[in-house]
């Protein structure tokens, strides 16, 4: 069994985001990238399948050429080889763009399971994988807390908002997986080392018939201001020094909830 | 006037709380439709109207609620084609975010997640979404043509009824439901059974995060949560490792909740929750990290040991209850 896993290299999101105030955008300089921490999952998924089977994982990625270091990340977990989708005329792509680049890159290969994070933990819309799986004409089992391949079928569990879904598709189909999944595992010395030699193939807008129909040249929406929001204005801040508690239910009880 | 509709999400005929708000922004942008789809949906169609549905279009069959999207994207890409909207609103919910997207991808249109407003700018639309955590608002503007589709997240507008609605106009659809295509199937649904209040309606949350130590430390917060009338949540991360279900989940990738106080205890404060939980009234954190980013939000902070806070807390609370 073949899994596609799609990734995102993203800024530290341990470290706050900042849109640059000129362009709008994303500022990537200066900031430490890293593999998506949702995209984990999905990498650890795609592997937990081919092992227990047979087959092999693809990772693939849109962003600069830089964002090849997500994708060895992935490889040094385990990926068998990558594909970037890098073009300065994708720079400021937005969601349906890095679906028809995703969907024009793999065209003429076949996978059985695509699977991608449920949103990038930057943007966090969530909609490339819906997307994709409209432009490849396939089922999304979308939101899997559990995944489970068997007979030609993926079964997932889904989240609901009071409990799961249990979903069936038939394979070829795409699957989100949430982080509750599986435990990622962490790439070794071993896989940091054969990942420097896995084949990571870099295409353009050119390679994929796209030129003049995704990114910079087929916007949907422009950002036209960013501002920041009104803060919270912190309260008091104690030391607890054994009369925490006290101060707390006084608190609920000044504000009649007791 | 604009035509404004939205993707009324319906279990057994009742609308879901979000779009009862959906329907409350859209009757203020222009002429309000419902799309209700699924076993009962007519029956929801008297309470679209209360808030603010001028028309409500139905389609009863049983696809809608046991196929994932795709039923639903095909009736709404005819209707769209057909009866041209200028704005299609979407809960951001589940099904939400997988039938606005595959339509997106579907008709070339501009989508716009993860929205709290929209406005009418320039015969067109501006759509305001949070991003960082909430920390900025960006307002974005949709550049192509045909209806913009937006979803917007749950509470960030407050439902009320209409103040002159009528009993809407009915269209009930029949068109047939095309599921020869391979599609994603609902084989059986589970119930994960939470006691007390339900999160998104309670007044008081009690809400745990990896600063708890262990799962089986919830159960001090279930103690005070019982005191005080109170739902309980989780963060992301104590979801991730399997101490709570999903159900529990507070934040951008969980449920917004906004109680009149927030109870945060061992919950660092990352922006991924605070986006869920930033429009509580009065916030209390309790964190043994004093630089934890959720004191810069709490109207009381307590920085010490949840373990030896909350036992307390909850004496606390009963000796006042006593009284």
């Amino acid at each position: 069994m073949n899994v596609l896993v799609c990734v995102k290299q993203i800024p530290d999101p341990n470290a706050p985001g900042k849109l640059d105030p000129q362009t709008k955008r994303l500022v990537r300089e200066g900031v430490d990238l890293v593999l998506d921490p949702g995209d984990e999952h999905g990498v650890e998924a795609g592997l937990q399948l081919v092992e227990k089977d047979a087959g092999e994982v693809t990772v693939i990625s849109m962003g600069p050429p830089k964002a090849v270091d997500a994708i060895r990340r992935a490889l040094a977990m385990g990926a068998h080889r990558g594909i970037l989708i890098t073009d300065t005329g994708l720079e400021n792509s937005d969601a349906i763009s890095t679906a028809r680049a995703i969907a024009a890159a793999i065209k003429g290969q076949s996978y059985d399971l695509i699977i991608c994070g449920t949103e990038s933990t930057d943007g966090s819309s969530g909609a490339v994988p819906a997307q994709l799986a409209e432009l490849l004409g396939l089922p999304l089992l979308s939101f899997a807390k559990k995944l489970e391949v068997a007979q030609g079928k993926a079964v997932i569990d889904r989240q609901t908002d009071d409990g799961y879904d249990v979903v069936e598709a038939p394979l070829p189909s795409i699957v989100t997986v949430t982080g509750g999944i599986n435990e990622a595992r962490y790439p070794a010395l071993r896989g940091i080392m054969q990942a420097k030699n896995k084949e990571v193939k870099q295409v353009g807008l050119s390679d994929i018939g796209l030129e003049g129909q995704a990114g910079k040249a087929a916007l949907t929406q422009e950002v036209v201001d960013a501002t920041p929001a009104e803060a919270r204005k912190a309260g008091e801040v104690v030391e607890d020094k054994g009369e925490g508690a006290k101060r707390v239910a006084d608190f609920l009880k000044a504000l009649k909830v007791i | 006037m604009a035509g404004v509709w939205v993707f009324a999400e319906t279990v057994d005929g009742v609308p879901k709380p979000v779009v009862l708000e959906l329907l409350t922004k859209a009757r203020s942008l222009g002429d309000a439709a419902a799309i209700a789809l699924g076993p009962g949906a007519s029956k929801s169609a008297a309470t679209l109207g209360r808030y603010g549905a001028s028309k409500v279009y139905v389609h009863e069959d049983p696809a809608f609620r046991e196929v994932l999207a795709t039923p639903a994207v095909d009736l709404l890409a005819r209707l769209v084609e057909k009866d041209q909207p200028d704005l299609v609103i979407f809960g951001m919910t589940y099904e939400g975010r997988d039938v606005a997207s595959r339509l997106s991808a579907r008709l070339g249109s501009a989508l716009i997640a993860n929205a709290t407003d929209v406005t009418k700018r320039d015969g067109g639309w501006a759509i305001v979404s949070p991003m960082f955590g909430g920390s900025l608002l960006v307002t974005t503007v949709p550049k192509t043509k045909g209806p913009t589709l937006v979803l917007i997240r749950p509470k960030a507008v407050a439902a009320e009824p209409a103040s002159a609605a009528g009993a809407p106009e009915v269209r009930t659809l029949t068109d047939p439901v095309d599921t020869s295509k391979p599609v994603a199937r609902v084989l059986r649904r589970e119930t994960e059974k939470a006691s007390g209040p339900k999160l998104e309606d309670a007044t008081i949350i009690v809400s745990g995060g990896r600063g708890l130590g262990a799962p089986e430390n919830f159960k001090m917060l279930d103690e005070l949560a019982a005191e005080l009338g109170a739902a309980v949540g989780a963060s992301r991360a104590v979801v991730d490792a399997g101490w709570k279900p999903y159900s529990f989940q507070i934040g951008q990738t969980g449920k917004t909740v906004k109680p009149t106080v927030y109870i945060a205890l061992g919950i660092s404060g990352a922006m991924q929750h605070t986006v869920g939980m930033k429009g509580a009234r009065t916030i209390i954190a309790i964190n043994k990290d004093p630089d934890a980013p959720i004191f810069k939000l709490a109207d009381l902070g307590v920085v010490g040991d949840v373990h030896k806070i909350v036992p307390q807390l909850i004496q606390e609370v009963r000796s006042r209850k006593g009284k």
